[in-house]
């Protein structure tokens, strides 16, 4: 379980569960650099430096919050935004005075996040073509969902409809689910 | 609590990374002031783990793993990367790019008022920013002025004062500070967000408690940003 993996990785600098997590995660991590735009030798470089942050900030990761591939998922989005697209990210700062911070969650409202990771696949995988598909090239391709709609040249409305309809989908289907 | 959330585009443009640096900039900083916005962003992160699950490996190179494990002992070259990041690109920031860029330039009532994500861009007090009088009742700011397909203003509605009626040549989005303003969609308070196209014809109205002051991002066509296209929108915009 890879929950299981990471908080070892932390707690014991366990570098055979390290190995697995390389294992699963390099790969992915390096076909999504690949898919927006990195070619094999960046791609292949940028790959391993998140997985070295992964090492990094295992200590950071908090199973109640995220599962570990949305974990993994932020880091490689922002090595991304930072090696690939080269902007400035503009990003909450958890200790900003403007800050309004969150109600504190009921207890029972925790439910694991691996959990949720696993009904969410199976979410996806019911979506129509369509829908799913824009989803696919929202996160897989870098364009907004504006240069999306001038590349299947439709109207911007019909992609933020379908767009919204998908997302509405996933959050009755995650409901059902519970 | 806030009414009006970012589009929920938006905000899956800004968990899958994609979003221009304009939009993003508002995105963050409606997050600050938004718990359910917050909670929302991290729900699409969700969606890009899963999807992320869900892809075909690449290949690695043949002793990845090996390379990876040789520089775990490494010190990480974290603080140069940040730094260069808050210093961000040349002629990008109303503020000069510096180390002191950020919260140790601005006063507390700065920090309470404007977002940390914004901050960044600019220096010093609200006050004393480079505000153009646009009217009497009006006053704008420009902050990243080389962004190509994009304006990016901070707003200054005196209180209770109208914004003549205009259009918009692209969509507008309108993040709210301090104060409020009302138009036929609602009425929006501290981190609300109001979404205007060339479908709306908009005359927003300042509440009466104070002055207004809003995040306003425009993604003007390109073809309104030549010279041309700057005097027209001296017409059509504020």
């Amino acid at each position: 379980m890879s929950a299981d993996l990471l908080e070892a990785v932390a707690r014991d600098g366990d570098k055979q569960a390290f190995a697995a997590l390389f294992a699963e995660y390099a790969p992915r991590i390096k076909a999504y650099l690949r898919r927006l735009g990195a070619n094999d030798g960046l791609a292949e470089e940028l790959a391993q430096e998140v997985m070295l942050t992964v090492w990094r900030r295992a200590h950071l990761f908090d199973r109640r919050q995220a599962a570990v591939s949305t974990w993994v998922f932020t880091i490689a989005r922002n090595k991304r935004i930072d090696a690939i697209r080269r902007d400035r990210w503009p990003e909450v700062d958890p200790d900003d005075p403007a800050l309004v911070p969150e109600a504190s969650e009921p207890a029972d409202k925790m439910v694991e996040a691996d959990q949720r990771q696993a009904k969410l696949r199976k979410a996806i995988a019911t979506l129509p073509e369509q829908q799913a598909m824009l989803l696919r090239m929202s996160f897989f391709e870098d364009k907004s969902h504006s240069m999306i709609a001038e590349e299947l040249k439709l109207p911007l409305g019909t992609v933020k409809s379908r767009v919204r309809l998908a997302l509405a989908r996933m959050r009755t289907m995650l409901e059902d689910l519970q | 609590m806030v009414q009006h959330m970012p589009p929920e585009e938006l905000l899956l443009d800004y968990a899958a990374g994609s979003l221009p640096e304009p939009l993003a900039l508002l995105v963050a900083t409606q997050m600050t002031l938004s718990p359910e916005t917050r909670a929302e962003v991290r729900a699409l992160e969700s969606l890009g783990g899963a999807l992320l699950e869900e892809t075909e490996p690449a290949e690695m190179a043949p002793h990845a793993l090996d390379s990876v494990l040789a520089r775990l002992d490494e010190k990480p070259r974290a603080a140069s990367v940040a730094a260069g990041r808050r210093a961000g690109k040349a002629g990008d920031a109303v503020a000069e790019a510096g180390s002191s860029v950020g919260t140790s330039s601005v006063d507390d009532e700065t920090a309470r008022l404007l977002p940390a994500p914004l901050r960044v861009y600019l220096e010093g007090r609200v006050s004393d920013l480079p505000w153009r009088q646009r009217g009497g009742q009006v006053a704008e700011c420009e902050l990243l002025p080389d962004h190509a397909g994009y304006r990016t203003r901070l707003i200054r509605i005196k209180a209770g004062a109208g914004v003549p009626a205009h259009t918009h040549a692209g969509r507008e989005y309108t993040l709210v500070l301090d104060g409020s303003f009302s138009d036929e969609t609602g009425r929006y308070a501290r981190g609300d967000v109001a979404v205007a196209d060339d479908e709306v014809d908009h005359q927003p109205i300042a509440g009466p408690e104070r002055d207004c002051i809003c995040l306003a991002v425009t993604d003007a066509p390109l073809k309104m940003t030549g010279p041309v296209g700057r005097f027209l929108n001296f017409f059509v915009d504020m």
